[in-house]
């Protein structure tokens, strides 16, 4: 009974904070770069204002265009319904699994390039092509970091790898280490952060998810922004849940240890988002042609983080 | 303190180590190559003064301080100097493509790793790693050096490399302190003498990219 509640709590949580993240980064960005920002609960007047708005759509455009942004949200929805943020005490704790995770992800990105395809203009087929690169690059090294992980923990799923970590059966771990640091590359790409690309651009010969995007208006601009404000939420639990779970209630924890792994989870959030907004601050954007070097240098690091395993007499 | 937890750590910071010497393959601008450089010799710093922690051997502190006044300040500073003096290109130049490299990296761990795991056999899984660690970061050094086009570069290759066998000495017990200091100084001996190559060489080509050499054939005027 318990799981079936945390899972509704869960799902509404992830959509309710996700524009919060958001808004909180770019905050401490701008106060980084000295200005004075909008306040971090600006993205949830955006949404609204965009709700409110009539959509406006292209003569070309086809059913794909209108329903890409939906498909896209609840795609990146559903992900973010599986990876554990509070407590590992859920429904579809069982069913969750990284590599369904990414491959949930990966329906997303799909149909976002299809609908930046779809309207035939010249940017949107730039940015799907892009982001069609990244993904050819960032996606092996994900499942690297899956493997390397699952070989740790016996396990794909991460409600048991979190239980494996908690239990004490995991050291410091140079494996660990490497996943972390090619997880945190993959999470960059992924969610179109610099160096990769750039969040706060709109008009600009580099952009990448903007690009696929720029046609879009009033409701279904809601739904993509929607979903990448979920994307980041997403990625931010998936480090904080993998690599630091402590703090994350385990089943039959009850409502205390609940609410101590939903203060443990809003601690990391803000923690990983004033570090996401510094390293933005302190970086400048990368090259396209860069990207094959920096996402080939995640899947090396997964690698490498596979192969020292072996080393280390941890399998 | 548990002894695991103390080997942890030190395993850590040799990875720290590793992955700046992927660092250094991966940057393209020379100075942030000696930034690179000087933070893989501060991490190398901080595996010397944890072994010296852990061993309780004093004589580790010495090469800590060694580590950190010589290789991760006084050559960045030196050739970042010569490069302002000399005004070299401020691009690395590749033999090999920044991606290939990469790929080559990875497979000299592998390389390594293959190697250490039968000659070590006998002893523990926690020497192993700490010597292929140390053994990849000496071969990443002479990838380095091999597809590195500019002589500064290639310096840097060299000082990555000595770097890896300071690790590997660290992580053994027992070095001598008279060993690492020698090594050392030995080091800045080079140095001097790469300073003062890379004004020859500049000189004579104006440039400081070793193809040059390959064809030169002596004094002819």
């Amino acid at each position: 009974m318990n799981a079936i509640l945390w899972q509704a709590v869960q799902i509404l949580l992830v959509v309710a904070l996700a524009p919060l993240v958001t808004g909180y980064v770019r905050w401490v960005k701008a106060r980084l770069q000295g200005r004075r920002g909008a306040a971090p609960w600006q993205p949830y007047r955006d949404l609204y204002r965009l709700l409110q708005k009539e959509a406006v759509i292209a003569h070309s455009a086809s059913w794909i265009f209108r329903a890409a942004p939906y498909v896209t949200f609840a795609s990146v929805w559903l992900a973010a319904c599986i990876v554990p943020t509070f407590t590992t005490n859920m429904v579809l704790a069982p069913a969750a699994d990284l590599i369904a995770l990414v491959a949930l992800l990966a329906v997303g990105r799909f149909w976002t390039a299809l609908a930046g395809m779809d309207v035939g203009t010249s940017f949107g087929g730039l940015g799907a092509s892009r982001e069609m690169l990244i993904a050819s690059l960032a996606e092996p090294a994900m499942l690297m970091i899956t493997f390397s992980l699952s070989l740790v923990s016996g396990t794909t799923a991460p409600a048991k790898i979190v239980a494996f970590v908690l239990a004490g059966n995991v050291g410091i771990e140079v494996s660990l280490g490497l996943a972390l640091a090619a997880m945190v590359m993959v999470a960059i790409a992924e969610n179109g952060r610099i160096p990769i690309d750039n969040p706060a651009t709109h008009l600009e010969l580099t952009m990448v998810h903007e690009a696929m995007v720029l046609e879009y208006s009033g409701r279904h601009l809601a739904m993509v922004e929607a979903a990448a404000m979920v994307r980041l939420t997403l990625y931010i639990a998936l480090i904080a849940t993998l690599f630091a779970p402590w703090g994350i209630a385990q089943p039959g924890a009850g409502a205390i240890g609940a609410l101590l792994g939903l203060a443990a989870f809003l601690a990391k959030t803000f923690v990983l988002g004033s570090v996401l907004a510094l390293f933005e601050t302190s970086i400048a954007k990368m090259r396209v042609f860069r990207y094959a070097d920096f996402l080939g240098g995640a899947l090396l690091l997964g690698l490498l983080a596979t192969i020292f395993l072996y080393v280390s007499e941890a399998v | 303190m548990s002894q695991q937890f103390s080997y942890d750590i030190a395993h850590l910071i040799g990875a720290t180590v590793l992955m700046a010497g992927f660092g250094l393959l991966y940057q393209r601008r020379v100075f942030a190559v000696l930034n690179t450089f000087a933070f893989q010799a501060v991490a190398l710093a901080a595996a010397a003064a944890w072994q010296a922690h852990v061993q309780h051997a004093p004589h580790l502190y010495v090469t800590a301080a060694i580590a950190l006044l010589f290789k991760a300040m006084a050559v960045p500073f030196a050739l970042h100097w010569l490069i302002e003096k000399l005004g070299i290109h401020r691009t690395v130049e590749t033999a090999l493509s920044i991606g290939w490299t990469m790929i080559v990296g990875v497979a000299l761990v592998a390389l390594s790793i293959m190697l250490v795991l039968p000659v070590t056999a006998a002893a523990s899984a926690l020497t192993r790693e700490s010597l292929a660690l140390a053994m990849s970061v000496v071969l990443l050094g002479m990838l380095m050096m091999i597809t590195r086009r500019n002589a500064v570069t290639q310096v840097v290759g060299f000082m990555a490399l000595e770097n890896g066998l300071i690790l590997a000495a660290v992580s053994a017990k027992g070095m001598p302190l008279v060993v690492e200091i020698s090594i050392a100084f030995s080091v800045l001996v080079a140095m001097t003498v790469f300073g003062i190559f890379f004004f020859r060489i500049r000189e004579r080509f104006d440039s400081l990219d070793v193809a040059y050499l390959e064809s030169y054939r002596g004094d002819r005027s």
